[in-house]
């Protein structure tokens, strides 16, 4: 057997796990990993501007294939700069494994110079950590980190190491194993079958059904599923922020998006449905508005891998723990065999009241008010100048909403944005990610001048591993939701939400070495943006000017029902 | 209401921290917590007394299930079960009616005085937490020094056991 030292059996498991690239930036407690890693060229080391981006970066990849993406970061500082992107992966169930380094271990608890507490500090927001306590356990502890980090309910696991474990020196053998098991861990890996038929005698005795499906779908590979069971069905869909691709943007039974800024017509389905079928979504607040208001007159069937999420918010009716793949075979197995569709005279009645909500509102915006850009229009005109087929990671904000809205996402997998955490910064390292590990395809990051701000400095990541991204920047000059809630529900106050002395974009990105296109009329918009994408290995930066004033509509009345919106700054349901 | 539960999970390193850090983060409430070794040297058994409404009380089995290092999770309050707390609390015992008054008292709910000195008495008392209430009360807090509770540990009747 091999014998190699800790930080090559790093280094090795991650390339025996399939690893291609690691995100990272190295530090003291990290060299001798750093050291392996030169001496060798299968695992390659893609070094950011910021520890943040690093995770942001893994974790894309992981939104976009389902895969744990990998970050290396050092102790102290390097693995607080961590945090946020573990906190984000958390939030939105995406497997990452974070490796951190750590101080000697004689020297744990003396407050060492760059020592911090990563276990205790990431406790609440991984699915799992270790802390590596003999070398000898390395291949072992990261073959189960990857396990526990992509099966069941997906989430971000830190494996702790300090220095004295990868000590070049000190050789042991390495094997790596072929699959791991912990008596304390067994993901479930189907339906209840009684369950699911209870489920489906409702299903098919609906007279006012919805699915309502969100990111559990994306990151279980379930979209097909999905897609089957509501076709053979004819029901309406409506997908969470985390959902968006899930089901078709495009086809006529895709309502919308739902929730705080979801569509009048999902909104509205939702509350005067009779059924709901939930599937790997959380009823989360930006969901549900007021719990107490939710849904009246619906039964509810809620399908999750994690029985925490069941009857967490809102209490199900029928709950089915089990992987959405799995159960919504499983459903429509059981819905064919029924050999019963739904009677189609209440269903068609039902379709009529939803499209008659979509003719009322329909997510049209105001265009005839000024001759300021909307962001709207932008979004729309990158949905078709991409034909809806990019991968758009987006930031968090005004334009992440319009960006969920206004582009229409035909396949899963393709909106990669910061739903739970809501983390400004994202968005770019996330096209980084994904441009990374997808050199082919078209990659959009749809922010705004306050969000690009948070991560700026990985322009210079972007130079170094030549990484052609376009930037779509909703320039407004000020925090838009912030103001827009200033707006609303402060009288206007603008706290602090105001961008005074922008940068000129176009000179910054140019420093770079990348291309910037100003752009301040519609006339311009399509043209430019059209030549922005046809520089196929040029990184493009977008400044686009927007109308400053605009509120992103439909919004949900704060302690209301679902069907409680403001559809415009003067019209309300 | 009250609930007892007992919690089976791996006796590693940063463990406990996992169940007691889900307590506060998720805003669970702790009234007691006990943790040791059991005959099985790689399992530890945590006793938790918390008190919630049924929905809390399911919330917090579950997200203790999902710990990775839980193995296992049960609320003995769902079934018969015992319960017991051990309390040794320390008395001021300076005259001769003091004294025998706390002595019979002590007699009365059956708990052993362990420690004397001209000044003080201390009790060692075992039972449900509702019975060392009960001595406190009876006792009356004036003549109280220091009290220590181990904190309740609970087990199932019959048959049914927690183990692998």
């Amino acid at each position: 057997m091999e014998l190699l030292s800790g930080a090559e059996m790093v280094v090795r498991a991650l390339r025996d796990q399939g690893v291609k690239y690691v995100y990272g930036y190295p530090g003291g407690a990290l060299l001798h990993v750093y050291d392996a890693l030169f001496q060798q060229e299968e695992v390659e080391h893609i070094l950011v501007r910021h520890e943040q981006a690093a995770t942001h970066m893994a974790d894309a990849y992981a939104r976009a294939t389902g895969k744990a993406g990998v970050a290396l970061v050092t102790s102290g500082p390097g693995a607080t700069n961590a945090v946020t992107g573990v906190a984000t992966a958390y939030m939105d169930s995406i497997p990452m494994v974070v490796i951190t380094g750590q101080v000697m271990s004689h020297l744990i608890g003396e407050d060492a110079f760059q020592e911090t507490d990563m276990i205790g500090i990431s406790r609440p927001i991984v699915k799992h950590s270790f802390s590596i306590t003999r070398p000898e356990e390395i291949p072992e502890v990261i073959k189960k980190a990857f396990y526990i980090a992509e099966s069941g309910r997906p989430g971000p696991v830190v494996v702790d190491i300090p220095k004295d474990m990868t000590t070049p020196t000190e050789r042991f053998e390495y094997e790596f194993p072929k699959s791991v098991k912990l008596r304390s861990y067994n993901p479930i890996t189907k339906g209840h079958s009684g369950q699911i038929k209870k489920a489906v005698d409702l299903l098919l005795a609906a007279k006012r059904p919805v699915i309502y499906a969100g990111g559990g779908v994306i990151m279980g590979d379930a979209s097909e599923e999905l897609t089957e069971l509501a076709r053979v069905l004819g029901y309406p869909v409506t997908n969470t922020l985390m959902g968006l691709g899930g089901y078709p943007g495009t086809d006529k039974q895709f309502i919308g998006m739902l929730g705080m800024h979801g569509s009048y017509e999902a909104n509205m389905a939702m509350h005067h449905s009779d059924l709901i079928l939930a599937v790997g979504a959380r009823f989360d607040d930006r969901v549900t508005n007021a719990t107490d208001k939710f849904c009246p007159t619906a039964k509810i069937v809620h399908v999750d891998i994690d029985p925490a999420s069941i009857s967490k918010t809102i209490k199900a009716d029928v709950p089915i723990v089990g992987p959405a793949k799995a159960v919504l075979k499983e459903m429509l197995e059981q819905v064919q065999a029924a050999k019963k569709l739904p009677e189609a005279a209440v269903l068609k009645a039902w379709w009529e009241q939803i499209d008659d909500w979509r003719g009322r509102h329909g997510g049209r915006y105001r265009t005839d008010d000024s001759e300021l850009m909307k962001p709207q229009h932008v979004i729309e005109m990158l949905s078709k100048v991409t034909n809806g087929d990019a991968y758009v990671c987006s930031d968090v904000g005004q334009h992440q909403m319009f960006a969920a809205q206004y582009y229409k996402f035909n396949k899963p997998n393709r909106w990669i944005n910061s739903g739970g955490l809501g983390t400004m910064g994202f968005g770019l390292p996330a096209a980084m990610g994904i441009k990374m590990n997808f050199p082919d395809e078209e990659v959009v990051c749809v922010t705004g001048e306050g969000s690009i701000q948070m991560n700026i400095q990985e322009l210079s990541t972007i130079s170094q591993y030549n990484l052609p991204v376009k930037v779509i920047c909703l320039n407004n000059q000020s925090l838009g939701m912030v103001r827009q809630w200033q707006d609303m529900n402060y009288e206007s106050r603008h706290s602090q939400s105001y961008m005074k002395s922008l940068p000129d974009f176009i000179k910054l990105v140019e420093a770079y070495g990348h291309v910037g296109i100003k752009v301040e009329k519609y006339s311009e918009l399509e043209e430019a943006m059209r030549k922005a994408f046809a520089m196929k290995d040029r990184m493009v930066f977008m400044d686009i000017a927007v109308d400053p004033f605009e509120h992103v509509y439909p919004m949900q009345v704060p302690r209301g029902s679902m069907r409680d919106m403001w559809l415009s700054k003067t019209e309300r349901t | 209401m009250r609930h007892i539960i007992s919690v089976l999970m791996e006796n590693e390193p940063g463990a406990l921290s996992r169940v007691v850090g889900l307590f506060s983060q998720r805003n669970f409430n702790i009234e007691t917590l006990t943790v040791a070794p059991t005959e099985d040297e790689t399992l530890s058994r945590l006793t938790v007394t918390t008190i919630g409404d049924d929905h809390v009380i399911e919330q917090i089995t579950k997200q203790l299930n999902k710990l990775i290092d839980v193995v296992k999770v049960v609320d003995l309050t769902e079934g018969d079960h015992l319960e017991r707390e051990l309390m040794m609390i320390k008395m001021k015992a300076n005259n001769g009616t003091v004294r025998a008054e706390i002595k019979r008292t002590a007699d009365i709910f059956r708990g052993t005085i362990i420690d004397v000195t001209p000044n003080t008495f201390t009790v060692q008392l075992v039972g449900a937490s509702s019975k060392l209430d009960a001595f406190i009360e009876a006792l009356g807090t004036s003549n109280i020094m220091e009290v220590v509770r181990s904190g309740v540990s609970g087990i199932a009747r019959g048959e049914k056991v927690l183990t692998l």
